[in-house]
């Protein structure tokens, strides 16, 4: 079963990367590009087959390693 | 007194920051990541700067999850101290035993070069033998050392007396210049420059050198 977990830092929390690909985007022309949020994508592919208990293991992931939950929010999707 | 100083894969301020305790009068045990336990009797573990496990994910994540992480959480948890520098520093907010995280600099620059740090409290090991508002030459050398905290924890630093030094001048973009937050029992010290860089003539400042003098000190004399 597969899963993608996104992270992206969390509302009010200043983002320097995103901030610089939106400047980097006005200077190539491209306008109107209100504001930009930087993120991940990680991509697992996991023996689970019960499409609930492998979104809580994933959550758990989360939890323990693959998000700063002090910064960062994440979304889980499966299948 | 007796120091352990964890080698992750990337570290690579593990023996300067053991030299820098040694020269202090401490003994210095070096402890690798897999290993499970500190050595018997150790006071104070530095957590070194470098890039552990490539800065991969997020700087000090996987460090944070590594067998000798759960070691130091315990120790700390027993009441030990903590000294974590730089890439230490982030494995300590990655572990929660410190508050806040440290994002990618404002500037998104690497800063390499030497800062002016304010002591900002005398309140604990570490800073006592300082003067509070003492102005110190050290080095730093990072690319995520922008210190992130909200405005609820910011406050509770401050009304904690936590904020054990601030950049004289904004360096990277850390909310209310903060270098170095210490933690609730005061025995657990984070900053992003680098002391140990700062604690030999040679080293052209030894501003750092307190650090490691105030530890040995109030440690011994315990």
């Amino acid at each position: 079963m597969k899963a993608r977990v996104h992270v992206m830092l969390k509302n009010g929390v200043l983002d320097p990367q995103g901030e610089a690909v939106r400047h980097a985007l006005a200077t190539l022309g491209f306008d109107g590009v209100k504001g930009v949020r930087q993120g991940k994508v990680i991509e697992l592919d996991l023996e689970e087959t019960d499409a609930e208990a492998a979104r809580a293991a994933v959550a758990r992931m989360c939890e323990t390693l693959l998000a700063n939950t002090v910064i960062e929010s994440y979304t889980v999707e499966i299948g | 007194m007796h120091a352990a100083v964890i080698t992750f894969p990337g570290s690579n301020c593990d023996r300067d920051l053991a030299v820098a305790f040694e020269k202090a009068g401490a003994r210095v045990s070096r402890v690798w990541h897999k290993d499970t336990e500190l050595p018997q009797g150790v006071d104070v573990v530095g957590i070194p700067g470098g890039f552990s496990f490539g800065d991969y994910l997020r700087c000090g994540a996987i460090a944070a999850n590594s067998p000798i992480c759960r070691a130091v959480v315990a120790h700390a948890g027993r009441g030990g101290y903590v000294l974590g520098i730089c890439n230490g520093f982030q494995v300590l907010t990655e572990t929660r035993l410190l508050p806040g995280a440290l994002m990618r600099n404002a500037g998104l620059k690497f800063i390499c070069r030497s800062v002016a740090l304010t002591v900002a409290t005398t309140d604990s090991a570490f800073t006592e033998g300082y003067q509070a508002g003492q102005t110190l030459r050290v080095p730093v050398a990072h690319h995520d050392g922008n210190y992130t905290a909200g405005a609820d924890l910011l406050a509770q630093l401050r009304g904690e007396d936590r904020i054990a030094f601030t950049y004289a001048e904004p360096v990277n973009g850390s909310a209310g210049d903060i270098a170095g937050v210490l933690s609730e029992n005061r025995r657990v010290l984070g900053m992003m420059p680098h002391p140990e860089r700062a604690a030999e003539d040679a080293h052209g400042s030894t501003d750092g050198r307190q650090i490691f003098a105030g530890l040995v000190g109030a440690l011994t004399a315990a």
